[in-house]
């Protein structure tokens, strides 16, 4: 089967009952996704499939024909970041980091579709994704500014 | 400044050595019994031994080696060294350096000796400086108790100011300018011409002299770096996916492994394959303790065919229902099991007897630690010897672990330290390296990747301790005049030594932390501590005895100062004998504007617990909504002697907030048919984003000894909240986790 994964196309012949988030990381090896529940609690696989925020844990494979798949990876490198990582880097949001990739994904879907997220849209969009660090107040202070920068550019 | 060079002079050997063009500087306690690691480091031209900085032609190498599980601690280390030796982040590489005991942790032995943190008498001092010298001798090289600051703080200042020195000493050789004359700033040595030798030029020349000892560490008034706000250096990395976990190694050739054992921490008597063992990619099923591993060639098909397997488990070793669990601590407030009586001011048994005493109970369940990242390790076990990749926080315990199964010496164990995506405690156990090895040595020469799935990590993880407590006290006069504190708890750092093979002397100094050290001078106070026996095993959990004698403590005060007629704050500063503690109560009034006018459904609780030596004072403010209670706001004030980043010291206490109030309303462990009944995160759940209150962080700095910040935000947080509760509903929750008694939002 055929996908788009950050731009480029790839073929993959795998169980098609395998989740995408490990087609992404021991197939592809783009382990910038992370398994933290596999059971949709956590958010860390948090990818865009089509443009929208989805748990890659929760996604088959076989059912994504075609798709294109966005990753922490197509967002932004440390060299070109994107405004949300910038955003991440200004307010120090990480601690460990690992839930951070998929609070960076879900929080690019939220201002693509809203560039001026209040408190409680931030509440809604952003509460399925874990952080057992606690740098939730980092985050909502970052989408706020990112948003800000986004509306200004 | 005088002090400092003292200091220095007596405490301290300063070392370097020559490595391949280049030079390193280490420092050694005088009387170390350990072999300088730079010396030997000669002899094999080991460039990557132990110096904490190493400078070579190509580059400059700070060596961090307590381990970072999302604290921010390379970063730390990196500026204390960058400090004094005038490098920039940017100029320099950090890496963990390999476990040696060179890197004992002063720090964390001495929090294992029965003192109060803050008492300073002679009998503390000299008992501490006692233990450290025990640490030292093992060698410990451990991260947690919060101790890394106050390990690292002058040790590696003072190593970044002998190199400092050293370099300048080679540039004055070279050029003929007196050292005086030289200075130094962003990686060089600076002559008054304005010519600028840079150090990696200066490295060769550096490593045939004779170390400079005779330094002085810098005035704080002259910093750059420390105490102003940081940029940490890991979070480009962590905010574009190109930092690399544990989990997230590739080592040639290795096969991926995930393994079930028995979640009643008991043999397996056997199990079914269920087909796993001819499911797509799968290789073999192998023996490990208690359970099995399932290899394949993915992580996934492993997981997934590890799910397929039935088991026969043999019963629990603790009572198999969780009733069980609460009735064995309750049993426990007796004479055969007090463990110590830490506190006895006044006479508080004659003081309660005949008069109106208020009689409350207290309890705390087991939690789990549960960091995102799931426990794992890539082990590659050879003929003699093994490479290990895993985050932990404890490599020299580690590498005794692994050379025992596979049978060489510790030395020959080379160890990989990984960033971690959390531990709060986690990673001071060893069940995922010790797995890994065990499967390794079944197939030497292949490097094995295992991951938990987070079910195995769950049903597998050491939770912290369960207790309960028991308090009497009376008021008189609207005053708190008498208190007697009973807590019984497991002992989970008796738990964690018994699997390390190292016996805790003595009583636990845990049981009752954060409530027998407390800053109240109240006539008559008497803190009793009480060991329940081993039930499920327990581990440190962020925080460890003061979550939940913290808890127990100034929850049962609150009820006292209640009792009292009395105002909660203005009792606790009335009560309050230290001064340092005062200042932090004080500032957390300040800030919540304390005695201000709340709405009908709103209230304010405080807390005061010490933890790790770093009093922190909190006050929660609460809503009573239709849905339940939401939190509004948290005010913190927490002194630590010295901020280091207050940028991270921010993040990090608001972290250790909301770990606090998100697991005292929802998360728990409990048994049922011996094994936990929590296996994801849908079960235990911490805090989300929306219930997340505002959390306002002060940092003080007063206290005499710099500390860490990683666990002392936690105890406070849970009796504040509950007290601010009571306030608004007058509903008083007596028990962890919350939910169980009123809903929140
Ligand atoms: S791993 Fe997919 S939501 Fe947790
Ligand atoms: S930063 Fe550690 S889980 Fe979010």
């Amino acid at each position: 089967m055929q996908l788009t994964i950050n731009g480029t196309s790839h073929e993959i012949d795998i169980e098609p009952d395998t989740p995408l988030l490990w087609v992404l990381r021991d197939e592809i090896g783009l382990t910038g996704t992370k398994y933290g529940c596999g059971v949709a609690q956590c958010g860390a696989c948090t990818v865009h499939v089509d443009g929208e925020a989805q748990r890659s844990c929760q996604l088959q494979i076989g059912d994504l024909e075609g798709a294109e798949v966005t990753t922490i990876e197509g967002v932004g490198t440390p060299e070109k970041l994107s405004v949300v990582q910038q955003a991440w880097i200004d307010h120090q949001v990480a601690q460990c980091g690992y839930c951070q990739s998929g609070q960076v994904m879900q929080a690019t879907a939220l201002l693509n579709e809203n560039d001026s997220p209040t408190d409680d849209d931030i509440d809604e969009v952003m509460s399925g994704n874990l952080c057992r660090c606690g740098t939730y107040p980092r985050i909502r202070a970052a989408i706020h500014d990112a948003a800000a920068k986004i509306k200004g550019a | 400044m005088g002090r400092a060079k003292t200091i220095a002079r007596r405490t301290f050997l300063i070392g370097s050595a020559a490595i391949a063009g280049g030079v390193a500087f280490g420092i050694y306690k005088v009387k170390t019994p350990h072999q300088n690691p730079l010396a030997s480091s000669l002899g094999t031209g080991e460039a990557t031994f132990n110096p904490f900085v190493k400078i070579t032609p190509e580059a400059i190498t700070l060596i961090t080696p307590h381990a970072d599980i999302g604290q921010g601690v390379v970063h730390m280390q990196a500026a204390l060294i960058a400090e004094e030796l005038d490098v920039e982040f940017g100029q320099f590489e950090t890496d963990f350096g390999a476990p040696d005991p060179a890197y004992w942790n002063t720090a964390l032995a001495a929090e294992a000796v029965p003192f109060a943190a803050f008492d300073e008498g002679f009998g503390a001092e000299t008992m501490r400086s006692v233990m450290g010298g025990v640490a030292k001798l093992m060698g410990i090289m451990g991260t947690g108790g919060s101790s890394s600051v106050p390990d690292q703080y002058e040790k590696l200042r003072t190593a970044g100011a002998v190199a400092r020195e050293t370099l300048k000493l080679a540039a004055s050789q070279q050029t003929g300018v007196a050292v005086d004359a030289l200075k130094t700033a962003n990686g060089a040595v600076q002559l008054p011409d304005g010519t600028s030798l840079a150090y990696v030029d200066l490295a060769e020349a550096a490593s045939g002299l004779e170390p400079v000892s005779d330094i002085t560490l810098r005035d704080p008034s002259t910093w750059r770096l420390i105490g102003k706000p940081m940029a940490r250096k890991d979070i480009p990395a962590k905010s574009t996916g190109t930092q690399s976990y544990g989990i997230d190694l590739n080592v040639d050739g290795m096969v991926y492994a995930s393994t079930r054992v028995n979640p009643r921490r008991a043999p397996m008597n056997g199990y079914e394959a269920n087909g796993a063992d001819t499911m797509p990619g799968v290789s073999a099923i192998v023996p490990v303790t208690n359970g099995v591993a399932v290899i394949a060639n993915s992580t996934w098909r492993a997981m997934n065919a590890a799910n397929q397997i039935e088991f026969d488990w043999a019963p629990a070793p603790y009572p198999a229902e969780q009733d069980g669990h609460w009735e064995e601590v309750a049993a426990s407030f007796t004479e055969e099991r007090l463990d110590k009586e830490w506190r006895a001011d006044g006479d508080v048994e004659s003081a309660l007897d005949g008069a109106e005493v208020i009689e409350v109970e207290y309890r705390a369940g087991y939690v789990a630690h549960q960091p995102l990242e799931p426990l794992g390790a890539i082990v590659r076990a050879d003929e003699d010897g093994a490479e290990v990749w895993a985050g932990h926080q404890l490599p020299r315990f580690l590498q005794q672990k692994v050379a025992a199964i596979v049978g060489c010496a510790a030395e020959n164990v080379i160890y990989h330290n990984q960033y971690s995506g959390g531990s709060f405690g986690h990673r001071l156990e060893f069940d995922n390296i010790t797995l890994a090895t065990e499967i390794a040595v079944q197939m030497r020469g292949t490097p094995v990747k295992l991951t938990l799935s987070r079910e195995e990590d769950f049903v597998t993880d050491y939770p912290r301790q369960i207790g309960m407590s028991r308090s009497r006290g009376m008021v008189k006069d609207g005053k708190v005049e008498s208190w007697s504190l009973d807590i019984a708890t497991v002992s989970a750092a008796r738990s964690q030594s018994g699997r390390l093979g190292v016996p805790v002397p003595g009583p636990d100094t845990q049981i009752a932390a954060g409530a027998w050290a407390m800053a109240y001078g109240i006539p008559n106070l008497r803190v009793r501590a009480y060991a329940v026996p081993e039930l499920a095993p327990t581990s440190s959990w962020r925080s460890v005895g003061a979550s939940t004698a913290g808890f127990f403590a100034e929850s049962a005060l609150d009820e006292l100062i209640h009792a009292a007629g009395a105002d909660q704050m203005e009792e606790r500063l009335r009560l309050c004998n230290n001064a340092v503690h005062r200042k932090v109560l004080e500032a957390a009034a300040e800030m919540s504007n304390w005695g201000s006018a709340m709405g009908a459904n709103q209230g304010r609780g405080v807390a005061l617990v010490e933890s790790f030596g770093v009093p922190v004072a909190e006050v929660v403010e609460v809503t009573n909504t239709d849905a339940g209670i939401k939190i509004d706001r948290v005010y913190v004030a927490a002194d630590v002697g010295r901020v280091i980043d207050p940028v991270n010291f921010e993040n990090l206490v608001q972290g250790g907030v909301i770990w606090a109030l998100g697991h005292a309303i929802n998360s728990e462990i409990t048994y049922s048919d011996g094994m936990a009944e929590q296996i994801n995160y849908y079960d235990a759940e911490g805090m989300r984003m929306y219930q997340t209150p505002e959390i306002i962080v002060k940092g003080l700095e007063n206290a005499d000894k710099i500390r860490g910040i990683g666990e002392p935000p936690v105890p406070a947080g849970p009796p504040a909240l509950a007290n601010a509760i009571f306030a608004a509903t007058g509903q008083r929750i007596r028990e962890m986790p919350f939910n169980k008694h009123i809903d929140f939002v």
